[in-house]
């Protein structure tokens, strides 16, 4: 199964290293990843995907919205299949 | 693909223009629960409702984690009481109230609907003893939801229960005077009640649906304003289009939500309602959407068109997005769940005759009303009448929810809190309408040829 994880947050170190350590941490492989830096606001996407992940999707969701509220970053896993079914017909 | 435009445009929707779904409630027959002795049945209800629906609320709560979408309500709607209870040997339904009430508790559920009776030709003996019930069970009891259908396009409209309904909405609102008449907020009258309606108070489960169903309601009043915001002075057509496409991402996210929930519940998947239901908070809001297509203030000239445009395109964007389409579907313009309405009717502008013409064309009816105190049952049944003609007459669904505030005025403000919101006291007609009342009967079904 597929999640969209999304960061936004104020730029700073080792954003990215640090979300992909948690990642690992509960065997989430990460498939693709696209990030910006708007005005000094960081955004990422990434798609990864939780079918061996160690944790159920909805326990991996707090988790990582707790680990992300520690760098003052809204962290968020959800399943790809509400994106898709909003925007693809 | 998705791309990130698209994935920050749903997270947007959800954190800054208040996109949720609504309500799953799941519709459970109770058919099987009649018996002659009150306790046992009671007892069949309460186990009946507490086993089907007792993963309801840990399953909502489990996909709005997973989806990342705030699931607002889980709710219960059960075979119309007074079909259930008739068979029972009392004459009050009142102990039948109180055990949807526990079990709505032990549910985790806020509101259980189905204290209900359909006398849209007559009264059974039942019928007559649910809605003799209906003051004290509201008083009661806090999640039970109480609705009578009074007329259809098929039946006409029974004139003698609407002159009751007069009666029982005066006599909750006295019962439940301390705390402003909120009982008459649970309790709805309506004309062409559909069987399948997932919002409250009007959710009842009808004889023609399966044992058990989950049914969704989606909302998303502030979505289509942001999104309107967009093509400021464009013609109609544009705005059309834009609502058509909102109304179709809300309704999509409805779907797959009610798909993932019928399937862990083991309940097959009913309808989404594709409605716009909006709530008290700021940017929530139906009327504001009305004043953003260009009227000063909801309510004045122009609100009935701009609300005929919203309500088609709404349901014209949402069928496309869901297998199944059913409830009430369409905007809701209940006035104390509203911010901008609310606003609107504390100012003067949105009258009840101006509510009344935009029922023609919108879902549902009065709604959410609160008028002076001494408003006599006379007025009020006179009231209902007006609406259930104009349900009957257009083959739609009408209704009234409205609250004889005791001891309030025009000017006060009733409040009832959380979703159900707060109401200005609206003006109406003090001229008698009793003989008009006194009358009884039926009057007879609309012609359903020669339309003009």
């Amino acid at each position: 199964m597929k999640a969209i994880v999304t960061v936004v947050g104020k730029d700073q170190v080792g954003i990215i290293a640090s979300v992909c350590n948690h990642l690992a941490q509960h065997n989430v492989n990460v498939l693709d990843i696209s990030q910006t830096v708007m005005q000094g606001y960081f955004t990422m996407m990434m798609v990864v995907d939780v079918s061996s992940a160690n944790k159920p999707l909805e326990d991996l969701s707090v988790l990582m919205e707790e680990a992300g509220k520690q760098s003052n970053l809204t962290i968020r896993v959800q399943r790809e299949d509400i994106f898709e079914a909003m925007h693809r017909v | 693909m998705l791309n990130q435009n698209d994935i920050f445009q749903t997270l947007d929707m959800i954190d800054k223009r208040h996109l949720d779904i609504r309500t799953i409630t799941m519709g459970i027959s109770l058919r099987d629960c009649a018996h002659p002795d009150v306790k046992t049945s009671c007892d069949k209800i309460y186990d009946k409702i507490t086993r089907r629906a007792e993963n309801l609320v840990s399953v909502g709560e489990q996909i709005e984690r997973e989806f990342g979408i705030p699931i607002v309500n889980k709710r219960i709607s059960v075979t119309p009481i007074a079909m259930v209870a008739e068979s029972s040997e009392t004459d009050s339904y009142v102990p039948f109230a109180e055990t949807l009430d526990r079990a709505a508790k032990t549910c985790g559920v806020n509101f259980i609907g189905g204290f209900s009776a359909l006398v849209q030709k007559g009264c059974t003996k039942g019928d007559r003893i649910l809605i003799e019930s209906i003051p004290e069970a509201m008083a009661r009891t806090e999640r039970v939801c109480a609705s009578v259908n009074v007329g259809s396009t098929k039946a006409g409209i029974n004139m003698n229960a609407v002159s009751l309904m007069g009666k029982i909405i005066k006599d909750t609102a006295r019962i439940t005077a301390d705390n402003d008449g909120l009982g008459c907020a649970k309790l709805v009258v309506f004309c062409n009640a559909v069987e399948d309606n997932p919002f409250m108070a009007g959710a009842f489960h009808g004889v023609g649906e399966p044992e058990c169903v989950l049914n969704v309601g989606v909302s998303g009043p502030g979505v289509v304003y942001h999104a309107l915001k967009n093509v400021k002075g464009q013609p109609f057509d544009e705005v059309a289009e834009t609502i058509k496409k909102t109304a179709f991402r809300i309704t999509r996210m409805g779907q797959i939500v009610g798909n993932e929930a019928s399937k862990r519940l083991g309940v097959p998947f009913g309808i989404v309602d594709l409605s716009l239901a909006p709530t008290p908070a700021v940017g929530d809001s139906v009327a504001r959407i009305l004043e953003e297509m260009g009227l000063e203030t909801c309510g004045i000239h122009g609100t009935t068109a701009a609300l005929a445009l919203l309500n088609d395109a709404v349901k014209k964007g949402g069928v496309m997005a869901s297998n199944h389409v059913g409830g009430l579907s369409g905007a809701f313009i209940p006035v104390s769940e509203d911010e901008g309405m609310i606003a609107a009717a504390e100012s003067g502008v949105l009258t009840l005759n101006k509510l009344e013409a935009m029922t023609c064309v919108c879902s549902v009816g009065l709604d959410m009303i609160a008028v002076p105190g001494d408003t006599t049952a006379d007025t009020i049944s006179a009231i209902i009448a007006d609406e259930a003609a104009i349900g009957m007459v257009n083959s739609k669904t009408t209704a009234v929810r409205i609250i004889p505030a005791p001891g309030k005025t025009v000017g006060d403000r009733v409040e009832m809190g959380g979703l159900l919101g707060s109401a200005p006291v609206m003006p109406v007609y003090n001229q008698s309408t009793a003989d008009f009342i006194a009358r009884g009967g039926r009057i007879p079904a609309p012609l359903q040829s020669l339309k003009n």
